[in-house]
């Protein structure tokens, strides 16, 4: 496998061109989180419905590079029904691995693990982060921004 | 006459022989002869300017003066109409600082949306500050700024002109001396951006004519951090100061103070001495090989890589009439961000992106798009091995299935 096919897996360019969860709705219930990253363009939109403490939904909707929209797509499907806590931790996991910082392997990254590659990569990491920071900010954790 | 140069050896970054560099609109690779004139200054004279009556500042002061004259031969003007800045995005705030009290309501700015995010923005700003309209002229089909379109938008209201000389985007040249021509006739301020022309051609302030003028040094050859701003003599006696401190201080009492007389006036605290100097150093390597031969060589790089993008299927060219070697295009169904990573694979530096010109991207209704830009150390086989490079980024996302 060369160095793109590493980055650009299969299951990477299968969520690209056939997203999950795809397109926002309109229900006051969901929170939503809107990140642009001013210098490339990436915009994602990512919505989720929080209940009784866990994630029972997620939505996404943006424009971007594979790599960015695959992530967001990949992240609606493997979050999707997970306890806050859970999820949230499974977000930490998935940031850390592809940012090439330590993580706990013991998670189930599931089609997520395919961002492997990334880190090999320090100038993509910001588009296969930033939905799952937009997901981070409608769990309203970090109100630093 | 080969306008190609066989220059490569004089630039440290391009030791590496297989990197291809593109993006030199965003900034240029720097020459040994000025990383070796600002490494001398740290190392045989680095004292302040202006100061120290001892002999290192008196030769610091020296260098750092000749520097200046060196930027205004450059462009033909005066001394002391050229103002060292933090680079070109730092000058043209400061024009839009010095002209904004006397930005009346209803005053109108006149600019484009080809300029880059430093020459829009500050209007924008000064334009909700003082209640002023900003007009944008509106493009051609082809995304240029016509003189007809300008009249068309010209009006006794106009009180300020800001509009780019070379778009970093298109690579179209405004006809700015016209402009500036029929700008004056209605008693408004003329600031051009030229921080892509003045790398690239002969500017002649005088000629032009223009109130303000910007540039940065990092973008022909000089080191980062570091502009200039021209202005008309009679501006710079006329306007206030933006900026407060040592330097630009003549007599300083309790309730009062006197200013030093242009440019002073619009430098405070201790400049960029080594790079001041640097930059000197690279104007006297541009002038030596001489603007308009680089212009010329641009310009068949740029037709040569028209042509053989052309040829290539999926690619889309968004300014194949540029004036300047910008060339900004997209692969059909290929983010370029996606396309920009193979690239790199490749050791291409290529820029993707919204070049800080969001207006452009939206006139030309695209997220983002690639750039690849010229300059003297360019070759054609830098071209050849980009065209390769695309080639396998198509055939790469097309078995990915896109």
């Amino acid at each position: 496998m060369n160095r793109m096919e590493n980055l650009y897996r299969q299951i990477i360019m299968e969520h690209y061109k056939n997203p999950r969860n795809k397109g926002l709705v309109d229900d006051e219930r969901y929170n939503k989180s809107h990140i642009r990253n001013p210098s490339c363009g990436d915009d994602v939109t990512i919505q989720t419905l929080v209940e009784g403490g866990e994630v029972k939904d997620i939505r996404h909707e943006g424009s971007g590079c594979s790599i960015c929209c695959s992530s967001a797509s990949v992240l609606s499907a493997l979050l999707k029904r997970r306890p806050v806590e859970e999820a949230q931790y499974i977000s930490t996991q998935y940031v850390n691995m592809v940012s090439g910082q330590s993580y706990d392997t013991d998670v189930e990254l599931e089609d997520a693990e395919a961002y492997q590659g990334v880190k090999q990569f320090p100038a993509r990491i910001k588009c296969a982060t930033i939905a799952w920071q937009a997901f981070e900010d409608t769990l309203g954790g970090d109100d630093d921004e | 006459m080969d306008l190609d140069f066989d220059i490569r050896a004089d630039f440290p970054v391009l030791d590496d022989e297989t990197l291809v560099y593109l993006d030199t609109a965003a900034t240029s690779l720097t020459p040994h002869r000025v990383l070796h004139k600002m490494n001398d200054y740290y190392r045989k004279y680095s004292a302040n300017v202006h100061r120290g009556v001892y002999r290192l500042s008196h030769e610091a002061t020296e260098l750092y003066n000749d520097a200046r004259r060196t930027v205004a031969r450059l462009i033909n003007a005066e001394e002391d109409e050229v103002v060292f800045t933090r680079g070109a995005s730092n000058a043209l705030n400061m024009v839009a600082r010095m002209l904004a009290p006397y930005i009346q309501e209803g005053d109108e700015i006149i600019t484009s949306e080809l300029e880059h995010h430093s020459h829009f923005l500050p209007w924008q700003r000064i334009a909700k500050e003082r209640g002023a309209k900003l007009i944008f002229v509106p493009l051609d089909q082809n995304g240029r700024i016509q003189l007809q379109a300008f009249k068309n938008v010209l009006s006794p209201r106009t009180r300020v002109v800001a509009l780019t000389h070379v778009s970093n985007v298109m690579g179209y040249l405004t006809p700015i001396e016209k402009i500036t021509e029929l700008a004056h006739a209605h008693g408004a301020y003329v600031s051009v951006d030229a921080a892509q022309s003045v790398p690239h051609m002969e500017v002649d302030v005088k000629r032009i004519d223009c109130d303000f003028l910007a540039f940065s040094a990092h973008k022909m050859l000089g080191p980062t951090g570091f502009g200039i701003l021209y202005g008309k003599r009679k501006h710079l006696d006329a306007f206030e100061p933006v900026e407060f401190g040592g330097d630009m201080v003549g007599i300083a009492e309790k309730d009062t103070l006197t200013y030093q007389k242009p440019p002073l006036k619009f430098e405070t605290g201790t400049p960029p001495i080594a790079e001041a100097i640097g930059f000197a150093e690279a104007i006297d390597y541009l002038e030596e090989k001489g603007l308009e031969t680089i212009r010329e060589h641009e310009k068949r790089l740029a037709e040569y890589a028209h042509k053989a993008l052309s040829g290539l299927e999926d690619v889309v060219i968004y300014n194949k009439d540029a004036d300047a070697g910008i060339i900004t295009f997209n692969l059909k169904g290929v983010h370029p961000h996606d396309v920009v990573t193979v690239l790199d694979d490749d050791n291409i530096a290529l820029r993707a992106g919204h070049h800080c010109a969001q207006l452009v991207m939206q006139w030309l209704s695209v997220a983002a798009t690639l750039r690849a830009s010229f300059y003297l150390y360019n070759t054609r086989d830098d071209i050849d091995r980009l065209i390769e490079s695309l080639k396998r980024a198509r055939d790469f996302f097309k078995d990915a299935g896109l």
